[in-house]
Protein backbone atom coordinates (compact mmCIF):
# COMPACT_ATOMS: atom_id res chain seq x y z
CA UNK A 1 0.00 0.00 0.00
CA UNK A 2 1.43 3.37 -0.93
CA UNK A 3 2.00 5.60 2.05
CA UNK A 4 0.48 8.62 0.32
CA UNK A 5 -3.24 8.12 -0.23
CA UNK A 6 -4.18 11.48 -1.68
CA UNK A 7 -2.03 14.08 -3.33
CA UNK A 8 -2.60 17.32 -5.17
CA UNK A 9 0.13 18.53 -7.45
CA UNK A 10 0.45 22.22 -8.37
CA UNK A 11 -3.30 22.91 -8.52
CA UNK A 12 -4.20 26.18 -10.19
CA UNK A 13 -7.72 27.54 -10.40
CA UNK A 14 -8.82 31.06 -11.18
CA UNK A 15 -12.24 32.65 -11.37
CA UNK A 16 -11.64 35.65 -13.60
CA UNK A 17 -9.07 37.78 -11.79
CA UNK A 18 -9.50 35.90 -8.53
CA UNK A 19 -6.84 33.24 -8.08
CA UNK A 20 -8.46 30.75 -5.74
CA UNK A 21 -5.73 28.12 -6.02
CA UNK A 22 -2.15 29.03 -6.83
CA UNK A 23 -0.02 25.96 -7.10
CA UNK A 24 -1.42 23.98 -4.21
CA UNK A 25 0.49 20.77 -3.48
CA UNK A 26 -0.55 18.82 -0.42
CA UNK A 27 -0.47 15.18 0.58
CA UNK A 28 -2.57 12.99 2.81
CA UNK A 29 -0.75 10.00 4.25
CA UNK A 30 -2.10 6.77 5.65
CA UNK A 31 -3.25 7.08 9.26
CA UNK A 32 -3.04 10.85 9.63
CA UNK A 33 -5.37 13.76 10.03
CA UNK A 34 -4.20 16.62 7.88
CA UNK A 35 -5.99 19.86 8.65
CA UNK A 36 -6.31 22.74 6.20
CA UNK A 37 -6.87 26.06 7.90
CA UNK A 38 -7.07 29.54 6.56
CA UNK A 39 -9.12 32.72 6.78
CA UNK A 40 -12.40 33.14 4.89
CA UNK A 41 -11.84 33.43 1.18
CA UNK A 42 -8.51 31.60 1.31
CA UNK A 43 -9.72 29.05 -1.25
CA UNK A 44 -10.47 26.11 1.03
CA UNK A 45 -13.80 25.27 -0.56
CA UNK A 46 -12.32 25.60 -4.04
CA UNK A 47 -9.57 23.19 -3.05
CA UNK A 48 -12.07 20.64 -1.74
CA UNK A 49 -14.19 20.96 -4.86
CA UNK A 50 -11.16 20.16 -7.01
CA UNK A 51 -10.13 17.22 -4.86
CA UNK A 52 -13.64 15.72 -4.87
CA UNK A 53 -14.37 16.38 -8.53
CA UNK A 54 -16.95 19.17 -8.51
CA UNK A 55 -14.45 21.59 -10.07
CA UNK A 56 -11.83 20.91 -12.72
CA UNK A 57 -8.49 22.68 -12.04
CA UNK A 58 -7.07 24.98 -14.71
CA UNK A 59 -3.83 23.08 -14.37
CA UNK A 60 -2.29 20.56 -12.02
CA UNK A 61 -3.24 17.06 -10.92
CA UNK A 62 -5.17 15.25 -8.24
CA UNK A 63 -3.91 11.75 -7.43
CA UNK A 64 -5.83 9.25 -5.35
CA UNK A 65 -4.49 5.81 -4.47
CA UNK A 66 -1.62 6.39 -6.86
CA UNK A 67 -3.91 7.11 -9.77
CA UNK A 68 -4.42 10.39 -11.61
CA UNK A 69 -8.10 11.18 -11.03
CA UNK A 70 -8.09 14.76 -12.31
CA UNK A 71 -10.39 13.90 -15.21
CA UNK A 72 -12.73 11.63 -13.26
CA UNK A 73 -16.19 12.84 -12.20
CA UNK A 74 -17.23 13.06 -8.55
CA UNK A 75 -19.07 9.74 -8.54
CA UNK A 76 -16.10 7.81 -9.93
CA UNK A 77 -13.83 9.21 -7.19
CA UNK A 78 -16.44 8.32 -4.60
CA UNK A 79 -16.55 4.73 -5.89
CA UNK A 80 -12.79 4.54 -5.42
CA UNK A 81 -13.34 5.32 -1.75
CA UNK A 82 -13.03 9.10 -1.54
CA UNK A 83 -15.63 9.89 1.09
CA UNK A 84 -16.57 13.50 1.63
CA UNK A 85 -18.82 15.35 4.01
CA UNK A 86 -20.45 18.66 3.19
CA UNK A 87 -20.16 21.99 4.93
CA UNK A 88 -23.94 22.36 4.93
CA UNK A 89 -25.53 18.98 5.46
CA UNK A 90 -26.48 17.41 2.14
CA UNK A 91 -28.87 14.71 3.30
CA UNK A 92 -32.18 13.47 1.95
CA UNK A 93 -34.32 15.21 4.56
CA UNK A 94 -37.55 13.39 3.69
CA UNK A 95 -35.92 10.01 4.15
CA UNK A 96 -35.18 8.24 7.39
CA UNK A 97 -31.73 8.20 8.94
CA UNK A 98 -31.40 4.53 7.98
CA UNK A 99 -32.36 5.28 4.37
CA UNK A 100 -29.63 7.91 4.15
CA UNK A 101 -27.10 5.40 5.39
CA UNK A 102 -28.48 2.71 3.06
CA UNK A 103 -28.00 5.12 0.17
CA UNK A 104 -24.30 5.32 0.97
CA UNK A 105 -23.96 1.56 1.15
CA UNK A 106 -25.92 1.24 -2.08
CA UNK A 107 -23.68 3.69 -3.87
CA UNK A 108 -20.58 1.86 -2.69
CA UNK A 109 -22.05 -1.46 -3.82
CA UNK A 110 -22.40 -0.03 -7.33
CA UNK A 111 -25.66 -1.95 -7.83
CA UNK A 112 -28.54 0.53 -7.83
CA UNK A 113 -30.18 -1.05 -10.87
CA UNK A 114 -32.56 -3.28 -8.97
CA UNK A 115 -36.18 -2.35 -9.40
CA UNK A 116 -38.27 -4.96 -7.61
CA UNK A 117 -36.42 -6.12 -4.52
CA UNK A 118 -36.81 -4.22 -1.26
CA UNK A 119 -33.76 -2.21 -0.39
CA UNK A 120 -34.47 -2.60 3.32
CA UNK A 121 -34.47 -6.38 2.89
CA UNK A 122 -30.91 -6.36 1.51
CA UNK A 123 -29.07 -7.65 4.57
CA UNK A 124 -25.60 -6.86 3.25
CA UNK A 125 -26.47 -3.19 2.72
CA UNK A 126 -28.29 -3.06 6.04
CA UNK A 127 -25.30 -4.42 7.94
CA UNK A 128 -23.02 -1.76 6.49
CA UNK A 129 -25.57 1.00 7.10
CA UNK A 130 -26.39 -0.05 10.65
CA UNK A 131 -22.81 -0.49 11.72
CA UNK A 132 -22.00 3.00 10.41
CA UNK A 133 -24.97 4.42 12.32
CA UNK A 134 -23.85 2.51 15.41
CA UNK A 135 -20.38 4.03 15.21
CA UNK A 136 -21.87 7.48 14.83
CA UNK A 137 -24.18 6.86 17.78
CA UNK A 138 -27.29 7.22 15.65
CA UNK A 139 -28.63 3.67 15.62
CA UNK A 140 -31.43 4.60 18.01
CA UNK A 141 -32.61 7.16 15.47
CA UNK A 142 -32.55 4.81 12.48
CA UNK A 143 -36.27 5.19 11.79
CA UNK A 144 -36.38 8.93 12.45
CA UNK A 145 -36.98 11.28 9.58
CA UNK A 146 -33.74 13.10 8.87
CA UNK A 147 -35.51 16.48 8.93
CA UNK A 148 -36.36 15.83 12.59
CA UNK A 149 -32.72 15.37 13.66
CA UNK A 150 -30.92 18.09 15.57
CA UNK A 151 -28.18 19.97 13.78
CA UNK A 152 -25.49 18.05 15.65
CA UNK A 153 -27.05 14.72 14.76
CA UNK A 154 -27.13 15.72 11.11
CA UNK A 155 -23.41 16.47 11.27
CA UNK A 156 -22.88 12.99 12.70
CA UNK A 157 -25.05 11.45 10.00
CA UNK A 158 -22.93 13.18 7.36
CA UNK A 159 -19.93 11.32 8.73
CA UNK A 160 -21.90 8.07 9.08
CA UNK A 161 -22.86 8.16 5.39
CA UNK A 162 -19.21 8.73 4.49
CA UNK A 163 -18.38 5.67 6.61
CA UNK A 164 -20.66 3.43 4.54
CA UNK A 165 -18.53 4.01 1.44
CA UNK A 166 -15.69 1.70 2.50
CA UNK A 167 -13.58 4.88 2.57
CA UNK A 168 -9.90 4.97 1.71
CA UNK A 169 -9.78 8.66 2.56
CA UNK A 170 -12.13 11.17 4.14
CA UNK A 171 -12.43 14.74 2.96
CA UNK A 172 -14.37 16.73 5.53
CA UNK A 173 -15.54 20.25 4.86
CA UNK A 174 -16.02 21.96 8.21
CA UNK A 175 -17.68 19.08 10.02
CA UNK A 176 -17.91 21.20 13.20
CA UNK A 177 -19.76 24.05 11.46
CA UNK A 178 -22.57 25.33 13.63
CA UNK A 179 -21.91 22.93 16.50
CA UNK A 180 -21.85 24.09 20.11
CA UNK A 181 -18.97 23.23 22.45
CA UNK A 182 -20.62 19.98 23.51
CA UNK A 183 -21.41 18.74 20.00
CA UNK A 184 -18.01 19.79 18.77
CA UNK A 185 -16.34 17.79 21.54
CA UNK A 186 -18.36 14.68 20.77
CA UNK A 187 -17.61 14.87 17.04
CA UNK A 188 -13.91 15.48 17.78
CA UNK A 189 -13.83 12.22 19.71
CA UNK A 190 -15.57 10.42 16.87
CA UNK A 191 -13.18 11.71 14.20
CA UNK A 192 -10.21 10.80 16.39
CA UNK A 193 -11.36 7.17 16.33
CA UNK A 194 -11.96 7.28 12.57
CA UNK A 195 -8.42 8.10 11.56
CA UNK A 196 -7.38 4.47 12.04
CA UNK A 197 -9.90 3.56 9.38
CA UNK A 198 -8.77 6.02 6.75
CA UNK A 199 -6.83 9.28 6.77
CA UNK A 200 -8.79 12.51 7.03
CA UNK A 201 -8.28 15.73 5.14
CA UNK A 202 -9.96 18.15 7.47
CA UNK A 203 -10.97 21.68 6.57
CA UNK A 204 -12.05 23.32 9.78
CA UNK A 205 -12.51 26.69 11.45
CA UNK A 206 -12.75 25.33 14.98
CA UNK A 207 -9.16 25.75 16.18
CA UNK A 208 -9.64 23.73 19.36
CA UNK A 209 -10.75 20.78 17.24
CA UNK A 210 -7.91 21.26 14.76
CA UNK A 211 -5.23 21.43 17.43
CA UNK A 212 -6.70 18.43 19.22
CA UNK A 213 -6.99 16.25 16.12
CA UNK A 214 -4.46 17.19 13.48
CA UNK A 215 -1.17 15.41 12.92
CA UNK A 216 -0.22 17.99 10.33
CA UNK A 217 -1.63 21.37 9.47
CA UNK A 218 -1.40 23.32 6.22
CA UNK A 219 -2.18 27.01 6.23
CA UNK A 220 -3.90 28.38 3.15
CA UNK A 221 -3.87 32.12 2.49
CA UNK A 222 -5.05 33.69 -0.78
CA UNK A 223 -4.82 30.43 -2.67
CA UNK A 224 -1.31 29.54 -1.49
CA UNK A 225 -0.09 27.11 1.14
CA UNK A 226 2.12 29.35 3.25
CA UNK A 227 3.14 26.68 5.73
CA UNK A 228 2.78 22.97 6.42
CA UNK A 229 3.89 21.32 9.64
CA UNK A 230 2.99 19.76 12.96
CA UNK A 231 0.72 21.51 15.39
CA UNK A 232 3.68 22.90 17.33
CA UNK A 233 5.49 24.08 14.24
CA UNK A 234 2.40 25.86 12.96
CA UNK A 235 1.72 27.47 16.32
CA UNK A 236 5.30 28.76 16.37
CA UNK A 237 5.54 29.86 12.74
CA UNK A 238 5.73 33.68 12.65
CA UNK A 239 4.29 33.92 9.13
CA UNK A 240 1.24 31.96 10.21
CA UNK A 241 0.79 34.06 13.33
CA UNK A 242 0.92 37.16 11.22
CA UNK A 243 -1.33 35.98 8.41
CA UNK A 244 -3.90 34.09 10.28
CA UNK A 245 -3.71 33.05 13.88
CA UNK A 246 -3.13 36.55 15.11
CA UNK A 247 -4.28 36.86 18.66
CA UNK A 248 -5.65 33.31 18.83
CA UNK A 249 -2.28 31.60 19.30
CA UNK B 1 -53.64 -0.26 8.23
CA UNK B 2 -52.85 3.39 7.59
CA UNK B 3 -55.48 5.79 6.37
CA UNK B 4 -53.92 6.00 2.94
CA UNK B 5 -53.86 2.22 2.49
CA UNK B 6 -57.51 2.06 3.44
CA UNK B 7 -58.33 4.77 0.93
CA UNK B 8 -56.35 2.94 -1.77
CA UNK B 9 -58.20 -0.29 -1.06
CA UNK B 10 -61.54 1.54 -1.24
CA UNK B 11 -60.55 3.10 -4.56
CA UNK B 12 -59.63 -0.26 -6.01
CA UNK B 13 -62.91 -1.71 -4.77
CA UNK B 14 -64.72 1.19 -6.42
CA UNK B 15 -63.01 0.46 -9.73
CA UNK B 16 -64.45 -3.07 -9.53
CA UNK B 17 -67.87 -2.30 -8.05
CA UNK B 18 -68.95 0.66 -10.19
CA UNK B 19 -68.45 -1.01 -13.60
CA UNK B 20 -69.90 -4.20 -12.11
CA UNK B 21 -73.00 -2.26 -11.18
CA UNK B 22 -73.09 -0.68 -14.65
CA UNK B 23 -72.97 -4.13 -16.20
CA UNK B 24 -75.85 -5.29 -14.01
CA UNK B 25 -77.89 -2.15 -14.70
CA UNK B 26 -77.06 -2.36 -18.42
CA UNK B 27 -75.28 1.00 -18.57
CA UNK B 28 -72.48 0.39 -21.06
CA UNK B 29 -71.66 4.09 -21.27
CA UNK B 30 -70.63 4.12 -17.62
CA UNK B 31 -68.26 1.25 -18.36
CA UNK B 32 -66.74 3.25 -21.19
CA UNK B 33 -66.29 6.22 -18.87
CA UNK B 34 -64.61 4.00 -16.30
CA UNK B 35 -62.35 2.57 -19.00
CA UNK B 36 -61.35 6.09 -19.99
CA UNK B 37 -60.57 6.96 -16.38
CA UNK B 38 -58.52 3.80 -15.86
CA UNK B 39 -56.47 4.41 -19.01
CA UNK B 40 -55.82 8.02 -18.01
CA UNK B 41 -54.80 6.78 -14.58
CA UNK B 42 -52.33 4.40 -16.19
CA UNK B 43 -50.85 7.24 -18.25
CA UNK B 44 -50.52 9.29 -15.08
CA UNK B 45 -48.90 6.41 -13.15
CA UNK B 46 -46.24 6.60 -15.84
CA UNK B 47 -45.75 10.33 -15.31
CA UNK B 48 -45.82 9.90 -11.53
CA UNK B 49 -42.68 7.75 -11.77
CA UNK B 50 -40.76 10.58 -13.45
CA UNK B 51 -42.45 13.48 -11.64
CA UNK B 52 -43.15 12.04 -8.21
CA UNK B 53 -40.05 9.93 -7.69
CA UNK B 54 -37.54 11.77 -9.87
CA UNK B 55 -38.88 15.31 -9.65
CA UNK B 56 -38.76 15.53 -13.45
CA UNK B 57 -41.42 18.01 -14.52
CA UNK B 58 -42.05 16.68 -18.01
CA UNK B 59 -44.50 18.64 -20.11
CA UNK B 60 -43.97 16.21 -22.96
CA UNK B 61 -45.57 12.99 -21.81
CA UNK B 62 -48.12 13.23 -24.61
CA UNK B 63 -45.25 12.14 -26.86
CA UNK B 64 -45.26 8.72 -25.22
CA UNK B 65 -49.04 8.61 -25.02
CA UNK B 66 -49.22 9.43 -28.73
CA UNK B 67 -46.45 7.05 -29.75
CA UNK B 68 -48.35 4.27 -27.99
CA UNK B 69 -51.49 5.32 -29.85
CA UNK B 70 -49.76 5.42 -33.21
CA UNK B 71 -48.03 2.10 -32.56
CA UNK B 72 -51.50 0.61 -32.30
CA UNK B 73 -52.85 2.63 -35.25
CA UNK B 74 -50.01 1.81 -37.62
CA UNK B 75 -49.90 -1.90 -36.82
CA UNK B 76 -53.66 -2.33 -36.96
CA UNK B 77 -54.19 -0.27 -40.13
CA UNK B 78 -51.65 -2.39 -41.99
CA UNK B 79 -53.34 -5.54 -40.72
CA UNK B 80 -56.79 -4.40 -41.77
CA UNK B 81 -55.66 -3.36 -45.25
CA UNK B 82 -53.47 -6.48 -45.68
CA UNK B 83 -50.46 -4.39 -46.68
CA UNK B 84 -47.13 -5.21 -45.12
CA UNK B 85 -45.44 -2.59 -42.95
CA UNK B 86 -42.13 -3.22 -44.63
CA UNK B 87 -41.40 -5.38 -47.63
CA UNK B 88 -37.75 -5.53 -48.47
CA UNK B 89 -35.13 -7.90 -47.18
CA UNK B 90 -37.86 -9.43 -45.06
CA UNK B 91 -41.57 -8.85 -44.70
CA UNK B 92 -43.05 -7.14 -41.66
CA UNK B 93 -46.79 -7.54 -41.33
CA UNK B 94 -49.19 -5.45 -39.27
CA UNK B 95 -51.06 -7.10 -36.44
CA UNK B 96 -54.36 -6.98 -34.61
CA UNK B 97 -53.02 -8.83 -31.57
CA UNK B 98 -52.99 -6.65 -28.45
CA UNK B 99 -50.01 -8.31 -26.77
CA UNK B 100 -47.79 -7.55 -29.76
CA UNK B 101 -49.15 -4.02 -30.02
CA UNK B 102 -48.50 -3.42 -26.31
CA UNK B 103 -44.96 -4.64 -26.63
CA UNK B 104 -44.27 -2.39 -29.62
CA UNK B 105 -45.99 0.59 -27.95
CA UNK B 106 -43.99 0.24 -24.74
CA UNK B 107 -40.69 -0.39 -26.54
CA UNK B 108 -41.14 2.53 -28.95
CA UNK B 109 -42.09 4.89 -26.12
CA UNK B 110 -39.17 3.72 -24.02
CA UNK B 111 -36.81 4.37 -26.92
CA UNK B 112 -38.31 7.83 -27.45
CA UNK B 113 -37.98 8.55 -23.72
CA UNK B 114 -34.35 7.51 -23.82
CA UNK B 115 -33.56 9.79 -26.75
CA UNK B 116 -35.50 12.73 -25.32
CA UNK B 117 -33.93 12.13 -21.92
CA UNK B 118 -30.39 12.08 -23.31
CA UNK B 119 -30.88 15.60 -24.60
CA UNK B 120 -33.30 17.17 -22.14
CA UNK B 121 -31.58 15.92 -18.97
CA UNK B 122 -28.65 18.18 -19.79
CA UNK B 123 -30.94 20.90 -18.50
CA UNK B 124 -33.04 21.21 -15.36
CA UNK B 125 -35.83 23.27 -13.88
CA UNK B 126 -37.75 25.51 -16.23
CA UNK B 127 -35.46 24.59 -19.13
CA UNK B 128 -36.31 20.93 -18.70
CA UNK B 129 -40.03 21.78 -18.84
CA UNK B 130 -39.50 23.82 -22.00
CA UNK B 131 -37.37 21.27 -23.78
CA UNK B 132 -39.81 18.42 -23.10
CA UNK B 133 -42.60 20.70 -24.33
CA UNK B 134 -40.57 21.38 -27.47
CA UNK B 135 -40.15 17.67 -28.15
CA UNK B 136 -43.89 17.27 -27.69
CA UNK B 137 -44.63 19.97 -30.24
CA UNK B 138 -42.16 18.42 -32.69
CA UNK B 139 -43.92 15.06 -32.44
CA UNK B 140 -47.32 16.75 -32.76
CA UNK B 141 -46.48 18.62 -35.95
CA UNK B 142 -44.69 15.62 -37.37
CA UNK B 143 -47.87 13.54 -36.96
CA UNK B 144 -49.99 16.29 -38.53
CA UNK B 145 -47.78 16.49 -41.60
CA UNK B 146 -47.34 12.75 -42.10
CA UNK B 147 -49.98 11.83 -44.71
CA UNK B 148 -49.26 8.09 -44.73
CA UNK B 149 -51.14 7.66 -41.44
CA UNK B 150 -53.98 10.13 -41.77
CA UNK B 151 -52.12 13.35 -41.01
CA UNK B 152 -54.37 15.84 -39.31
CA UNK B 153 -57.46 13.62 -39.71
CA UNK B 154 -56.02 10.77 -37.71
CA UNK B 155 -56.42 7.09 -38.28
CA UNK B 156 -59.52 4.94 -37.73
CA UNK B 157 -59.56 1.24 -36.96
CA UNK B 158 -62.71 -0.66 -37.89
CA UNK B 159 -62.64 -3.35 -35.24
CA UNK B 160 -60.98 -3.28 -31.84
CA UNK B 161 -57.82 -5.36 -31.62
CA UNK B 162 -57.99 -8.82 -30.14
CA UNK B 163 -56.69 -10.54 -27.06
CA UNK B 164 -56.49 -14.35 -27.01
CA UNK B 165 -59.45 -15.86 -25.16
CA UNK B 166 -61.33 -12.59 -24.65
CA UNK B 167 -63.97 -10.70 -26.61
CA UNK B 168 -62.49 -7.22 -26.54
CA UNK B 169 -65.59 -5.73 -28.17
CA UNK B 170 -67.47 -6.44 -24.97
CA UNK B 171 -66.97 -3.22 -22.93
CA UNK B 172 -66.61 -4.99 -19.60
CA UNK B 173 -63.98 -7.38 -20.92
CA UNK B 174 -61.94 -4.55 -22.42
CA UNK B 175 -62.35 -2.69 -19.14
CA UNK B 176 -60.99 -5.74 -17.35
CA UNK B 177 -57.86 -5.67 -19.51
CA UNK B 178 -57.28 -1.98 -18.78
CA UNK B 179 -57.89 -2.41 -15.05
CA UNK B 180 -55.48 -5.35 -14.97
CA UNK B 181 -52.80 -3.15 -16.53
CA UNK B 182 -53.47 -0.37 -14.05
CA UNK B 183 -53.19 -2.77 -11.11
CA UNK B 184 -49.98 -4.22 -12.52
CA UNK B 185 -48.52 -0.74 -12.99
CA UNK B 186 -49.50 0.33 -9.47
CA UNK B 187 -47.99 -2.83 -8.04
CA UNK B 188 -44.82 -2.25 -10.04
CA UNK B 189 -44.67 1.37 -8.88
CA UNK B 190 -45.13 0.31 -5.26
CA UNK B 191 -42.23 -2.13 -5.60
CA UNK B 192 -40.13 0.47 -7.38
CA UNK B 193 -40.56 2.96 -4.54
CA UNK B 194 -39.04 0.57 -2.03
CA UNK B 195 -36.36 -0.80 -4.33
CA UNK B 196 -32.68 0.16 -4.31
CA UNK B 197 -33.29 2.14 -7.49
CA UNK B 198 -36.24 3.93 -5.88
CA UNK B 199 -34.15 4.94 -2.88
CA UNK B 200 -31.38 6.30 -5.09
CA UNK B 201 -33.83 8.14 -7.35
CA UNK B 202 -35.67 9.68 -4.41
CA UNK B 203 -32.37 10.92 -3.00
CA UNK B 204 -31.34 12.23 -6.43
CA UNK B 205 -34.53 14.30 -6.50
CA UNK B 206 -33.79 15.78 -3.07
CA UNK B 207 -29.98 16.22 -3.06
CA UNK B 208 -28.15 15.34 -6.29
CA UNK B 209 -24.83 16.32 -4.70
CA UNK B 210 -25.24 13.66 -2.03
CA UNK B 211 -25.99 10.98 -4.60
CA UNK B 212 -22.82 11.89 -6.50
CA UNK B 213 -20.83 11.86 -3.29
CA UNK B 214 -21.80 8.23 -2.68
CA UNK B 215 -20.72 7.23 -6.18
CA UNK B 216 -23.92 7.34 -8.24
CA UNK B 217 -24.67 9.44 -11.29
CA UNK B 218 -27.99 11.29 -10.79
CA UNK B 219 -28.41 11.86 -14.52
CA UNK B 220 -28.37 8.14 -15.21
CA UNK B 221 -30.95 7.56 -12.48
CA UNK B 222 -33.17 10.25 -14.02
CA UNK B 223 -32.74 8.76 -17.48
CA UNK B 224 -33.76 5.27 -16.40
CA UNK B 225 -36.75 6.73 -14.53
CA UNK B 226 -37.80 8.58 -17.67
CA UNK B 227 -37.54 5.42 -19.78
CA UNK B 228 -39.71 3.41 -17.36
CA UNK B 229 -42.12 6.32 -17.14
CA UNK B 230 -42.35 6.67 -20.94
CA UNK B 231 -42.97 2.95 -21.43
CA UNK B 232 -45.91 2.94 -19.01
CA UNK B 233 -47.47 6.06 -20.55
CA UNK B 234 -46.89 4.60 -24.04
CA UNK B 235 -48.74 1.45 -23.08
CA UNK B 236 -51.69 3.52 -21.88
CA UNK B 237 -51.67 5.32 -25.24
CA UNK B 238 -52.13 2.02 -27.08
CA UNK B 239 -55.09 1.16 -24.83
CA UNK B 240 -56.59 4.64 -25.30
CA UNK B 241 -56.40 4.33 -29.09
CA UNK B 242 -58.03 0.92 -28.84
CA UNK B 243 -60.81 2.29 -26.66
CA UNK B 244 -61.67 4.91 -29.28
CA UNK B 245 -60.63 2.77 -32.25
CA UNK B 246 -59.07 5.99 -33.40
CA UNK B 247 -55.76 7.78 -33.09
CA UNK B 248 -55.05 11.36 -34.08
CA UNK B 249 -52.36 14.00 -33.49
CA UNK B 250 -54.42 15.38 -30.59
CA UNK B 251 -53.03 12.52 -28.49
CA UNK B 252 -49.63 14.19 -28.99
CA UNK B 253 -50.77 17.73 -28.21
CA UNK B 254 -49.37 19.76 -25.35
CA UNK B 255 -52.86 19.95 -23.88
CA UNK B 256 -52.69 16.18 -23.49
CA UNK B 257 -49.36 16.50 -21.67
CA UNK B 258 -50.98 19.08 -19.44
CA UNK B 259 -53.97 16.86 -18.70
CA UNK B 260 -51.73 13.97 -17.67
CA UNK B 261 -49.90 16.31 -15.34
CA UNK B 262 -53.18 17.64 -13.96
CA UNK B 263 -54.23 14.06 -13.08
CA UNK B 264 -51.06 13.62 -11.04
CA UNK B 265 -51.20 17.00 -9.33
CA UNK B 266 -54.89 16.85 -8.41
CA UNK B 267 -54.57 13.34 -7.06
CA UNK B 268 -51.28 13.96 -5.29
CA UNK B 269 -47.73 14.05 -6.65
CA UNK B 270 -45.66 11.04 -5.54
CA UNK B 271 -48.68 9.41 -3.89
CA UNK B 272 -49.12 5.87 -5.18
CA UNK B 273 -52.83 6.28 -5.95
CA UNK B 274 -52.61 9.97 -6.82
CA UNK B 275 -52.95 9.29 -10.55
CA UNK B 276 -56.04 7.13 -9.95
CA UNK B 277 -57.78 9.78 -7.87
CA UNK B 278 -56.84 12.51 -10.33
CA UNK B 279 -57.98 10.64 -13.43
CA UNK B 280 -61.27 9.47 -11.90
CA UNK B 281 -61.95 12.96 -10.61
CA UNK B 282 -61.21 14.47 -14.01
CA UNK B 283 -63.36 12.06 -15.99
CA UNK B 284 -66.25 12.38 -13.53
CA UNK B 285 -66.08 16.18 -13.65
CA UNK B 286 -65.83 16.11 -17.43
CA UNK B 287 -68.93 13.93 -17.62
CA UNK B 288 -71.17 15.64 -15.10
CA UNK B 289 -70.19 19.26 -15.56
CA UNK B 290 -69.57 18.80 -19.28
CA UNK B 291 -73.30 18.05 -19.55
CA UNK B 292 -74.11 21.33 -17.82
CA UNK B 293 -71.70 23.66 -19.55
CA UNK B 294 -69.02 23.61 -22.21
CA UNK B 295 -66.89 25.66 -19.86
CA UNK B 296 -66.61 22.95 -17.22
CA UNK B 297 -62.84 23.31 -17.18
CA UNK B 298 -63.28 26.57 -15.28
CA UNK B 299 -64.35 24.45 -12.31
CA UNK B 300 -61.39 22.15 -12.92
CA UNK B 301 -59.14 25.18 -12.88
CA UNK B 302 -60.53 26.32 -9.54
CA UNK B 303 -59.99 22.86 -8.05
CA UNK B 304 -56.46 22.72 -9.42
CA UNK B 305 -55.74 26.14 -7.98
CA UNK B 306 -57.08 25.12 -4.58
CA UNK B 307 -55.04 21.92 -4.60
CA UNK B 308 -51.83 23.68 -5.57
CA UNK B 309 -52.35 26.48 -3.03
CA UNK B 310 -53.65 24.57 -0.04
CA UNK B 311 -52.84 20.90 -0.41
CA UNK B 312 -49.45 20.03 -1.83
CA UNK B 313 -50.31 16.36 -1.38
CA UNK B 314 -53.29 16.68 -3.73
CA UNK B 315 -56.69 15.22 -2.88
CA UNK B 316 -55.01 12.24 -1.22
CA UNK B 317 -52.95 14.57 0.93
CA UNK B 318 -56.14 16.37 1.91
CA UNK B 319 -57.71 13.15 3.15
CA UNK B 320 -54.68 11.31 4.51
CA UNK B 321 -52.21 14.03 5.46
CA UNK B 322 -48.48 13.98 4.91
CA UNK B 323 -46.80 10.82 3.77
CA UNK B 324 -44.48 8.98 6.15
CA UNK B 325 -41.24 7.53 4.84
CA UNK B 326 -41.05 3.78 5.14
CA UNK B 327 -37.76 1.97 5.22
Amino acid sequence: MPDTILRTHELHKAFGALRASEGISITLKQGEIHAIIGPNGAGKSTLIAQICGALRPDSGRVEFLGRDVTALPTEARARMGLARTFQTSALAMEQTVLQNALLGALGASGRPWRFFSRVSADQALRDIAESALHEAGLLDFAQTRTAELSHGQRRQLEVAVALTLRPRAFVMDEPMAGLGAEGSKRLTGFLDRLQDRAPILLVEHDMDAVFALADRISVLVYGRVIATGTVDEIRADPRVREAYLGDEA
Amino acid sequence: MSRERLLNALLLAGLVVVPGWALWADEPFTITLATRAVIFALAAVGLNIALGMGGLVSLGHAVFFGIGGYAMGVLASHAQSYTPLYDGLFTLEGTKAMPVIWLVAAAASALAAWLIGLLSLRTSGVYFIMITLAFGQMAYFFAISWPAYGGEDGLSIYVRNGFPGLNTLDPIQFYGICLAWLCLALWGHARLRRSPFGLALDAARQVPARVQAVGLDPKRLYLVALVISGAVTGLSGALFADLNRFVSPSMLSWQMSGEIMVFVIIGGVARLFGPVVGAVFYVALEHWLGGVSDYWQIILGVVLLAVVLFGRGGLIGLVCGKERPDA
